[in-house]
């Protein structure tokens, strides 16, 4: 009984020694057999156990199976070893030194490439604000919440925060930091620098990425695009926000597509509107998609809050402006008449193609 | 909100044509997102008495019924079973059209001809029962020949799925929905409720408010010989309609008037109010409550939502046990029952934020909690209480109002808003005249003093929304604009000296993604949020940004790299059988700013008072290249054409230690040869990553990577642009000859091909053509040939030229320790 525990220590201790020295995989396998297969030592003592007593045979067994977790653990280790430094083996002799690539004999396949359907929308409708006098701003994807709430007028707690399903960020307070849930936090940016830098009027657009704590369905992403407008001026009024909306209208969607305003409510705007485009898939006749109004919902606008200038210390007596935001993915959505936005973000080749 | 338009026909006439009614609606800001016809195809449905009932030769599911319907005996052939002779029941003669369009004919079963159909509450839109006929034995006055809806006390009506803009408190009330149309259609708007009996009610001390800050007002009638029973028919559906369940004529009647007229009330049962009295506090810090949906909620303590105060408004009795949390939801304690017979009635004003905070803390937003968080009409307070009893006496008739109190606390206070022309046409861009800005503002209840050429307005107690100051001003100026009508205002298009631009940052974002697309790659959308897994593929040693609170687990983590999104992009392609592409995305990626030496700091917090550092976002291209041929060569190819089309002026390759995720030994840097600036990474996705995201199939394949920095390349201070300048080549012949260069291995390309470039005044260009390694070559070596060509712009070469130049090109590699093979 206790020869065969100290046999199995010896047999540890040896182990060791050959797992230790063992050089390649190869060897390692050789090695396995001979540690754990049917002729090994361990198999011996195994069988050896049935000619013990119960009470013997209960330790002697332990001390067997402890034995055999401790090779089959020391061979693993070395197999893991052994497989990085092949690995690293396997690397090293692939090792190429890209300085030495010599351009001119390398082949690049013929293949049309394409932009993305939310990025050439994105330009699209840049262009368009770009010709009607529009500078193009960015701002930061990960925002604070003063910039996306409170300097819009949305103060902590406040009811009107429900309007966004939020993502907060771990970082700082909670619910300080939080993933921006639409393009509005650039226009404080914007203002703030043009007071810092006594630069007013504004005149911009400002396009980006945004994100909603909404589950994914036909129209709607957790993670989408806006493009948002703003301009501070002096005597800028209600019916420059409406002419600015009815000209984009026509030049982005086409001469027989217009634009109307409706009240809504903004936090950040005041007088609010939503506007609405004539239905471009019935060009107003009335259908399914606009519910047989003739209109189709694109986006939201208004008058800039006299509390937001003043969050951004703008002489809300001296100068007015106007802000107006939509989504980009559902302009595409509704240029290229996709049904499923989902396919915007499942990136199926034969769909990124169609934009070529 | 669901509005039945009979309801709304009760405060002012309604046009005739329901698109109107629509249209007007949509353009008070009112949106109307649905229409439903309640009673529609009901109105043909009579009552019929079973007067005998034979079976169908050859037939064993269906039986000739002879039925009274208030005329000749009528024959039906009937598949329902659940009737005997003498049974009440609906039928639908010939002619009738039932919801859904269901038209009923004469129709011949096994040889019987059928004059109608007898109904099943499901077939008939009342409820989903479809078990049998609906049987009307039960109804009071029940004769044959009755119309359905007149036994049942329904009324055809069309219900109206209202969205009211979310700020405006007075919407979200039939009241208030009427008065904005009374206003649009100029007709009159009537709401008389006569409150002399509640007014001549005797005063005693039902209520009291500890903290005024958190309850402007409290308003408590106790009512006595309440019998509980259930509404009325016509009570009932129209709550039914408006979307609410009815529950007894005491919550009823409540339910009832805060759709009317927007103001929540609760109805305590008095016997289980302590003391029979009311008070309003503040909650103690640890105390609690079981609400009425059976969960005990802990109240007085702050939660982690930003701005949460932790005050909680609620109600008392009199022996200052809490009952119900203020607002939001009562408590099970006090609650109406079948044996309720005394009635205490709270009508309340709970400050706004104290209502929202708590409502948001617990996650529980109630009809009352959503209209007590924009602010209720304090001033109809007396009308309230007087429409609950008028309500209430319908069905429990014998009701007295034993008392009453007003107890008073802080309410908001705002200055009146002065006004002119001018004011209203900077804002709209035309002129209103102040009459007309009068009549539509006095026409939804507000206060409006003309003096001079100034309207001095004021607002009324339903309409909180409307602030002080300036930022009032607009508000007046927006409700002048939407009665008025948005369409009616005109349009301009402004023009500014300022030309409209791109800035550099966005044109180079442009050129990056068009030569990307120039290259026939295909541009992908991959998350910005990325799980655990994916995110330590690439950084497992760094902190994440992570979401606090995430959709789902796997998009849990702000992305620091897009290689493992684009990666998958191509495996799934690749399984479909379409892996053959390059996939590029331009986004922005960020890192935590606890790994920045100085990390972009800004406002945030309450008040913006705090200074947070935030992650650092950088933008950059990122293209994943796995067509057949690919690898770490074709992604310095295409580099190559980054380089020439954005014209960067001198770069040079670093090999540098290859991020995770990076084949270690296909890897290179681009930096700027001057300052150092790192453009771009170019390489090899690990084998073991390809091996790990794609199919067996695909494993061994190599893919090519190539990321570059958008924020490097645009600025034009750390990464150097050719200039305007051009050299025109010279118009005499030029020289060329091969040059093999035996060098080092230490010694880049990039060096050796800058040294020989400026090596001689005639060297026109210098071109990489061929490496060569081999035991030929001394270890440590490998051969680097290049084609120089020379030229001058004054002559046409000599030989001698040439040897000179060959000769200065040799002495230059000499420097870096190259020599001619």
């Amino acid at each position: 009984m206790s020869s065969l525990v100290d046999s199995l220590a010896t047999l540890v201790a040896s182990a060791r020694a050959a797992v230790a020295a063992s050089q390649s995989l190869a060897e390692l396998e050789i090695l396995s057999a001979e540690l754990l297969g049917k002729k090994s030592v361990l198999a011996t003592s195994q069988k050896s156990l049935a000619s013990l007593t119960p009470e013997e045979r209960k330790s002697a067994g332990a001390s067997v199976h402890e034995t055999r977790q401790i090779l089959e653990s020391l061979l693993a280790d070395k197999r893991t070893a052994l497989e990085g430094v092949a690995l690293a083996a396997k690397l090293e002799s692939e090792a190429l030194d890209l300085g030495d690539v010599v351009v001119g004999s390398v082949r690049l396949p013929v293949q049309a490439g394409s932009p993305g359907i939310v990025a050439l929308t994105q330009v699209a409708l840049e262009d368009v604000f770009v010709g009607m006098g529009f500078e193009v701003a960015d701002g930061p994807e990960i925002e604070t919440d003063w910039y996306n709430f409170e300097a819009l007028n949305i103060p902590p707690a406040h009811p009107a925060r429900g309007m966004w399903d939020t993502f907060y960020v771990d970082l700082g307070e909670p619910e300080t930091v939080l993933l921006r849930t639409h393009t509005s936090p650039t226009q404080i940016h914007l203002m703030r620098e043009a007071v810092r830098n006594n630069s007013l009027p504004i005149h911009a657009v400002m396009p980006g990425r945004c994100f909603r704590r909404d589950t994914p369905d036909a129209r709607h992403l957790a993670a989408f695009h806006q493009i948002e407008g703003l301009v501070v001026d002096e005597g800028i009024t209600f019916a420059d926000l409406a002419g600015v909306i009815e000209n984009f209208t026509r030049e982005y969607f086409g001469p027989d597509i217009t634009s109307r305003l409706r009240p809504a409510y903004f936090p950040f705007t005041e007088p609010s509107a939503e506007f609405e485009i004539t239905c471009t898939i019935c060009r107003g006749d009335g259908c399914r998609t606009c519910s047989h109004t003739g209109w189709i919902e694109l986006g939201g606008c208004g008058m800039v809050d006299p509390a937001v200038f003043a969050a951004v210390g703008i002489d809300a007596e001296r100068y007015s402006g106007f802000a107006f935001g939509f989504g980009i993915d559902r302009c595409a959505q509704m240029r290229h008449q996709i049904a499923d936005m989902r396919a915007l973000t499942e990136n199926d080749v034969r769909f990124l193609r169609r934009f070529s | 909100m669901r509005v039945p338009v009979s309801w709304l026909a009760e405060f002012v006439a309604i046009p005739s044509d329901l698109n109107e009614l629509v249209a007007a609606l949509d353009d008070l800001g009112l949106v109307v997102e649905g229409v439903e016809r309640v009673g529609d195809g009901l109105t043909d449905v009579r009552v019929a008495q079973v007067k005998e009932i034979y079976p169908i030769e050859g037939a064993d599911r269906i039986r000739r019924v002879m039925v009274d319907a208030g005329g000749d005996p009528l024959q039906i052939v009937c598949g329902a079973m659940n009737f005997t002779v003498g049974n009440f029941v609906p039928l639908a003669p010939v002619g009738a059209v039932l919801p859904g369009d269901f038209a009923i004919a004469e129709r011949k079963m096994k040889g019987v001809t059928s004059y109608g159909m007898l109904c099943s509450g499901k077939e008939l839109g009342l409820d989903a029962d479809h078990s049998g006929l609906l049987l009307l034995d039960h109804y009071p006055g029940v004769t044959p020949g009755t119309p359905l809806m007149s036994l049942l006390g329904l009324t055809a009506d069309v219900v109206l799925e209202i969205s009211p803009e979310g700020n405006r408190p007075d919407a979200w009330s039939v009241k208030g929905i009427a008065r904005d149309l009374a206003t649009r259609f100029n007709q009159v708007f009537s709401d008389d409720i006569s409150t002399a009996a509640l007014l001549s009610a005797p005063h005693s001390e039902l209520g009291h408010i500890a903290n005024p800050e958190v309850c402007g007002r409290l308003n408590v009638v106790a009512l006595t010989g309440v019998v509980v029973t259930s509404s009325p028919a016509h009570i009932a559906q129209r709550l039914e309609m408006a979307g609410m369940r009815p529950v007894n004529n005491v919550v009823d009647a409540s339910n009832y008037v805060m759709l009317e007229r927007g103001q929540p009330t609760h109805p305590y049962d008095t016997q289980h109010v302590a003391g029979g009295q009311l008070g309003v506090r503040t909650a103690r810090s640890g105390e609690s409550l079981v609400t009425l949906d059976g969960v005990t909620r802990t109240l007085g303590s702050p939660g982690r939502g930003l701005g949460d105060t932790g005050i909680d408004c609620v109600i008392v009795d009199g022996s200052d046990t809490i009952i119900g949390l203020a607002g939001v939801m009562g408590g099970g304690s006090s609650e109406i029952t079948a044996a309720t017979t005394d009635v205490l009635l709270e009508v309340a004003f709970f400050d706004p934020m104290t209502i929202a905070r708590t409502s948001k803390r617990i996650g529980l937003r109630s009809e009352a909690s959503h209209r007590f968080e924009r602010g209720v009409d304090v001033d109809d307070a007396d009308a309230v209480a007087q429409r609950f009893i008028d309500i209430l006496a319908l069905s429990s008739p014998d009701i007295r109002i034993v008392g009453r109190s007003v107890s008073s606390g802080q309410l908001p206070v705002r200055e009146p808003i002065t006004l002119n022309e001018h004011h209203i046409e900077n804002v709209l861009g035309t002129p209103i005249d102040l009459a007309t800005a009068e009549r539509l503002l006095t026409g939804i209840g507000f206060r409006v003093d003309h003096i001079g050429d100034e309207l001095i307005v004021r607002a009324p107690a339903s309409r909180l929304d409307v602030r002080e100051g300036l930022a009032g001003r607009a508000d007046v100026v927006e409700e002048i604009a939407r009665l008025f009508s948005y369409r009616e205002l005109p349009r301009r298009v402004p023009t500014w000296p300022q030309p409209g631009r791109l800035s550099t940052r966005q044109r180079d974002r442009r050129q990056l993604r068009s030569i990307a697309v120039g290259l026939g790659w295909l541009e992908a959308w991959t998350p910005s949020l990325v799980s655990e897994s994916d995110f330590a593929i690439t950084d497992p040693a760094t902190t994440p940004i992570r979401i606090t609170n995430p959709l789902v687990s796997d998009e849990a983590l702000f992305r620091r790299s897009m290689m493992v999104g684009l990666a998958r992009a191509w495996a799934r392609n690749a399984e479909r059988g379409h892996g053959d592409v390059a996939l590029f995305e331009v986004g922005t990626v960020a890192t935590h700013p606890a790994e920045s030496a100085q990390p972009r700091r800004d406002r945030g917090g309450v008040g913006g008072v705090l200074e947070l550092a935030l992650p650092e976002e950088r933008e950059i291209l990122t293209a994943v290249l796995c067509r057949p041929g690919d690898s770490a060569e074709t992604a310095v190819a295409s580099w190559h054409v980054f380089s020439e089309r954005l014209g960067l002026r001198e770069t040079e390759f670093v090999k540098g230690d290859a991020p995770t995720g990076w084949h270690p030994t296909r890897f290179a840097e681009v930096r700027d040869t001057s300052t150092g600036a790192l453009i771009a990474r170019i390489g090899e996705v690990h084998p073991s990553v390809v091996n790990e995201l794609v199919l067996q199939q695909f494993s061994g394949s190599r893919v090519g990577l190539l990321e570059v920095e958008l924020d490097a390349v645009t600025d034009r201070d750390v990464v150097r642009r050719r200039d305007d300048h051009v050299d025109v080549p010279s118009r005499f012949p030029s020289a060329s000859f091969d040059l093999a260069l035996v060098t080092p291995v230490g010694v880049s390309r990039h060096e050796l091909e800058r040294r020989l470039a400026t090596a001689h005044d005639l060297v026109e260009s210098v071109t990489f053509f061929d490496v060569f390694r081999g035991s030929q070559l001394p270890p440590g070596t490998r051969s680097l040939t290049f084609t120089v060509r020379l030229s001058s712009h004054e002559r046409t070469l000599t030989d001698a030229d040439i040897l000179d130049g060959r000769t200065a090109l040799l002495a230059a590699a000499a420097t870096v320790g190259a020599s001619l093979r």
